[in-house]
């Protein structure tokens, strides 16, 4: 059994190279049973990287990566493609790592809302239904840490809540530790109990104000939405500029970040998080 | 019943056909043919490994296939040149390297036909039992791992994060295809052996649901193959292994006729499925 003071996973001062370049270095993450870890940052910062140094799939070249003996893990990748000259159900496909029952199976398509597509098959699935297979497929095998790398990614906005509210509960009945990486780089899982903010490194930590405390966020999701939705609010202090070179506060710029650097500034994006997260939710409605 | 060669022929490539055609799904869900290729060309340098070192042939060609196999997943980690060059390189120079190597014996003589083509009509009891020992081997060995590599084969990630040790795994398979491969050249010989891989399990593809049943499809229809090959060829005097061969295309250019879309469409069309 699982020692319940003990993390489920923990990763420290982790870095990993790439020919010649650090992908990620300094990343301190622990998740422990019952938390929601979610991953920010934009793209290129890592966080598909530190959720794989996280599973095992890479492994460090610095520091320490530790996982509880005896882990259930389930993982839902952030882009797989299933080749087309593979027979496989929806049904299969849950079956893939583990022993299920026809029940739990069903019990799990429920949850994600494709009771009716337990006996398709998964090359004929659209992209937002292939997501929904590979949460139910992880769900069903009731694991004790779970990583989901924008478990969300092709679902609408609606689709989106549900299945935020569903990762939640997931959490509540299961006890579960859970990383997740955000899509987003403004707007997280209200449930989260503590955000990661990336660039190669942890540019800051913290826990996310709940959307529905404020008025105008409530204005701007809808009641139900807002519930389960949270801002991140935070300023950085430095830049990441194109060329990797860092800009900070006082106009001075550097090769790398400070060791005091605490936060990231990328070119006002974080400055009002509302009207980002509007024009983010604009993008994601458009693709 | 052993006692008329067509008998013992018929035995030995039906149990070839149901070793390999499983394998042979796993050859196509992970395009892996031309893997396939490489494995069956160094067997014929096993074959000039075996008469040198006087060594049993099967399992001269087994060791060979299956250093080649390693060898592919070892430079393949640390490539400098893609897949298909470092298949290519390696294919054609182990077959180089096998001719080569049997024309310098010259004190033997060798049936160099029967190595590239197969000779079926040839196989003695003792040829049936290491076909039968060897598939039953690798069937086992098959259904152990059948999962984690069937898992592996969807999502390397997903396996390894959870736990399936998809490494370790794969080079099983590589072992499994190598076997595969020593025990069918005789039937088939050496140029023809992905075929039989391959072909039965494009041609399972279209009535299978799952990969449990693709592979006993595939299966059923490589033995099917190798029946209508070998009546073929006793019938109008063709060489025995390319006439399996053609049995085998045969059968999958039905099975893309409209006769076997008559057959598909009879099938419950299930709730969710797109025809």
């Amino acid at each position: 059994m699982l020692n319940p003071s003990e993390p489920l996973v923990s990763l420290k001062n982790v870095g990993l190279e790439k020919s010649g370049r650090w992908l990620v270095r300094g990343i301190d993450l622990q998740v422990r049973s019952g938390e929601i870890v979610t991953l920010i940052g934009p793209n290129g910062s890592g966080k598909s990287t530190t959720a794989k140094l996280a599973l095992g799939i890479h492994q460090p070249d610095e520091g320490e990566a530790r996982r509880a003996s005896g882990l259930k893990v389930g993982y839902v990748p952030q882009k797989i493609s299933v080749d087309w000259t593979l027979p496989l159900t929806v049904e299969r496909f849950m079956r893939l790592t583990r022993r299920l029952s026809s029940a739990d199976i069903k019990q799990a398509l429920a949850a994600t809302g494709i009771a009716h597509l337990a006996s398709a098959e998964v090359r004929n699935l659209s992209g937002g239904e292939f997501q929904r297979a590979m949460l139910a497929r992880v769900i069903a095998a009731r694991p004790d840490f779970l990583v989901l790398d924008e478990p969300v990614q092709g679902v609408d906005f609606a689709g989106e809540i549900a299945l935020y509210e569903l990762i939640t509960k997931i959490r509540d009945d299961l006890g579960c530790g859970i990383l997740l990486i955000s899509h987003d780089l403004h707007v997280v899982m209200a449930a989260t109990d503590q955000v990661i903010c990336l660039n190669g490194h942890v540019c800051c930590k913290g826990s996310p104000d709940a959307v529905a405390e404020s008025a105008e966020y409530r204005n701007l999701f809808g009641g139900r939405a807002a519930a389960s939705l949270a801002i991140y609010q935070h300023n950085h202090d430095h830049t990441h500029l194109p060329d990797g070179t860092v800009r900070h506060a006082d106009g001075s710029v550097t090769d790398h970040c400070h060791a005091d650097d605490g936060h990231h500034h990328d070119d006002g994006e974080h400055k009002d998080p509302v009207s980002a997260a509007v024009r983010n939710r604009q993008e994601t409605d458009h693709v | 019943m052993f006692d008329d060669f067509f008998t013992r022929a018929i035995i030995a490539g039906v149990g070839v056909a149901l070793v390999a055609a499983p394998l042979g799904c796993f050859v196509v869900w992970r395009r892996l043919a031309y893997f396939g290729d490489t494995l069956s060309h160094a067997a014929l340098l096993g074959v000039a490994m075996a008469f040198l070192l006087e060594l049993n042939v099967t399992l001269s060609v087994f060791i060979v296939c299956g250093a080649v196999a390693l060898a592919l997943v070892f430079l393949q980690r640390n490539a400098t040149l893609s897949s298909d060059a470092l298949l290519g390189l390696l294919a054609h120079s182990s077959l180089a390297l096998g001719l080569v190597a049997l024309a310098f014996m010259t004190w033997i003589r060798i049936d160099l036909m029967g190595l590239l083509f197969g000779d079926i009509l040839a196989v003695s009891v003792a040829d049936i039992s290491v076909i039968y020992l060897g598939g039953a081997a690798v069937l086992a060995v098959l259904t152990l791992i059948w999962n984690p590599l069937f898992a592996a084969t969807v999502n390397h990630e997903i396996a390894e994060a959870e736990g399936q040790k998809p490494d370790r795994t794969n080079i099983i398979f590589m072992l499994l295809m190598a076997t595969v491969i020593a025990i069918s050249m005789k039937i088939v010989g050496v140029l023809l052996i992905t075929a039989l891989l391959i072909i039965p399990a494009a041609t399972a593809r279209r009535f299978a649901r799952g990969p449990e049943q693709m592979a006993i499809i595939a299966a059923l229809i490589g033995a099917a193959a190798v029946v209508g090959g070998l009546f073929g060829s006793l019938n109008w005097d063709t060489p025995s292994g390319p006439s399996i061969v053609v049995a085998a295309m045969v059968l999958f250019l039905l099975s893309l006729s409209p006769l076997a879309g008559l057959l598909l469409r009879n099938r419950v069309v299930l709730p969710g499925e797109k025809p």
